[in-house]
């Protein structure tokens, strides 16, 4: 029973700590190549999950699936263009702030149109059920889920390691000066690193709506643990910032099950013991950042 | 001539606060506007000794804000009903762990300093959301007020007179501000200056960078636990929105809509920013775009904020 219960909080931890990795890793790849943290990150989530909540009706939910993060994107392509670049190469402090102010009017905006109140987001009820009678918990979707999350974050890495695209996005978080003077527009580059991140957001949040249904504050929950995840793999590592993810999301889990009250806790913990040992993270390195 | 006028500007300032509880109902205001005003503009203050004059960017000091707030509820609520002591448990409490977590901190820069304080920061929301028992979770601690002030032979009833309560604040204030100005004229500050301006060079002749930034850190977050203080005080009451990260977001903006390369700049920064919160938030339920847009445009067309413009207007 005691291994039962495990397993449950680890695959649970497992679950969550794929999002945590989802929601990082696009905001990995923007603060990466244009040094802006994305504090917008959880409000582009709920847009997602909204969106998806909209065309549920026309497209079902595979089609949710497909277009609504897309979607999603296309908006942060927009507000790349006609807000954030206009920050670039100035103090950090103003990108953040741009985004701050965005969050708030983002989630405004949602509890505005959509209400307050949290909406049922229907899935296909195969994926409802439960695979086994003695696993009990792992229902399809939760499996599925992970699944998918596992998915797009090895066609992230294969789009970074194997395309011209993603070359041109790691080499920019090297050196963006040199890949510009290379011939490389560098503006385009980080339109589609900025919507590629986050189309990331955008897919979490129609993903964590089959599970926990919508509410304007969807993403407020994830936005804390991406930044912790980002912190413990190290900022600038792309591998890390999945570790990172993973790590917090199945230490809660453990947690879970030996004391409750600490499971959120433990991540700040987790931090603090990573920032003593290496400042920079477990895969950060020193110069950048 | 320049000191001349900012002489002038400094005694404007000074007189415009000492007489406000006076001439602020006359504009549609009430006496604890000019109250909050205070307590955000000290802690806006506090934050651009970090940001502004040391050149390192917090985004976490609403923490210490609230922990100066928790600390002196806490002590109204369960210990005894003194309000000096009170605040001096609340300023301590906020500074002993600001102090604690600055060697995790202070190393890094930029970005990842930001992303940190904000990480950090969230550590005391959770605290004081997840202790019920102690911190009364969400709906905060209240069923205590602060006590009138006794200085041997006279009475300060800070309790039931709105006006005496804003002139304490306003000594607090300027008891606070006094040493900030003071530190910053002196050799520590022009140190931290130095670090500002140029970290690199400053490490090559010899400053020990690091150990300046976290005594700025600790130095920062003092204050903004003083205003937390202060904060605890106007409201009687705490709860885990005066310690969430939308908070900090709130200091970093009055800071800057004030002008943060200016001593002031937070003070009229923080003026403006209640003011329009107040209008804003008592003519629509949508105060929060509202409070978003203030945001977005100050970065886009203000970012040197009030005194900057004017500052660059009048330069020749």
């Amino acid at each position: 029973m005691m291994a039962q219960l495990i397993f449950f909080n680890v695959f649970n931890g497992l679950i969550i700590g794929a999002f945590y990795a989802l929601m990082a890793l696009g905001l990995s790849l923007i603060m990466n190549l244009s040094g802006v943290i994305n504090f917008a990150h959880g409000g582009f989530m709920a847009i997602g999950a909204y969106i998806a909540f909209m065309l549920l009706p026309y497209i079902g939910f595979w089609g949710g699936l497909i277009v609504a993060p897309l979607l999603t994107a296309l908006l942060g392509l927009l507000v790349e263009r006609g807000l954030i670049r206009q920050l670039y190469g100035r103090d950090p402090l103003y990108s953040l702030l741009l985004t701050f102010g965005l969050a708030f009017i983002i989630e405004d905006g949602t509890r505005f149109i959509w209400g307050a109140q949290g909406l049922q987001y229907q899935i296909p009820s195969w994926l409802q059920t439960p695979l086994s009678s003695s696993l009990f918990f792992l229902t399809g979707y939760r499996v599925f889920m992970v699944g998918m999350a596992a998915a797009i974050v090895v066609a992230l890495f294969v789009i970074l390691n194997y395309t011209r695209l993603g070359l041109r996005i790691r080499a920019g978080t090297l050196d963006l000066e040199t890949v510009s003077v290379l011939g490389v527009n560098v503006r385009i580059l980080r339109n589609l690193n900025f919507g590629l991140g986050i189309y990331m957001a955008g897919l979490a949040g129609v993903l964590a709506a089959g599970m926990l249904g919508l509410q304007p504050t969807i993403g407020d929950s994830l936005i804390m643990p991406s930044f912790i995840s980002i912190i413990i793999g190290g900022l600038g590592s792309l591998p890390g910032t999945l570790l990172g993810g993973l790590l917090i999301g199945v230490a809660s889990g453990v947690t879970t099950v030996f004391l409750p009250q600490a499971s959120e806790a433990i991540m700040y913990v987790m931090m603090a013991a990573v920032l003593l040992v290496r400042p920079r993270g477990l895969f950060g390195e020193e110069g950048r950042f | 001539m320049q000191n001349l006028n900012a002489r002038a500007g400094d005694a404007i300032i000074w007189l415009l606060l000492l007489t406000a509880p006076f001439w602020l109902p006359l504009t549609g205001g009430y006496v604890e506007l000019g109250t909050e005003i205070l307590v955000y503009a000290l802690a806006a203050m506090a934050l651009n000794f970090l940001l502004g004059y040391t050149g390192v960017l917090s985004f976490g000091h609403a923490a210490y804000f609230g922990l100066g707030a928790y600390g002196t509820a806490v002590i109204m609520k369960y210990v005894y009903e003194s309000t000096p002591l009170a605040m001096a448990f609340g300023v301590v409490l906020g500074t002993v762990a600001a102090a604690v977590i600055g060697p995790l901190i202070v190393r890094l820069r930029g970005v990842y300093f930001a992303m940190c304080t904000i990480a950090f920061g969230q550590v005391f929301y959770f605290i004081a959301f997840q202790w019920r028992d102690f911190t009364g979770g969400d709906d905060g601690l209240s069923a205590w007020h602060r006590e009138p002030l006794h200085f041997g032979f006279v009475t300060l009833d800070i309790l039931n007179n709105g006006k005496a309560l804003y002139f304490f604040t306003l000594a607090v204030f300027a008891v606070a501000i006094g040493i900030m100005a003071f530190l910053l004229r002196s050799p520590f500050g022009r140190t931290l200056l130095a670090i500002r301006e140029n970290e690199r060079r400053a490490r090559f002749l010899g400053i020990p960078v690091d150990r300046h930034i976290w005594m700025s850190w600790v130095i920062s977050c003092a204050f903004a636990s003083l205003a937390g203080v202060m904060y605890a005080l106007l409201n009687d009451f705490v709860d885990p929105r005066a310690l969430r990260w939308d908070q900090s977001g709130n200091f970093v903006i009055m800071a800057v809509l004030g002008g943060m390369r200016s001593f002031w700049g937070p003070l009229i920064g923080a003026a403006i920013f209640i003011v329009l919160r107040d209008y804003i938030s008592s003519h629509t339920e949508n105060w929060m775009s509202f409070v978003g847009l203030i945001f977005v445009l100050v970065v886009l067309f203000f970012p040197r904020g009030l005194l900057g413009m004017i500052r660059r207007r009048l330069a020749p």
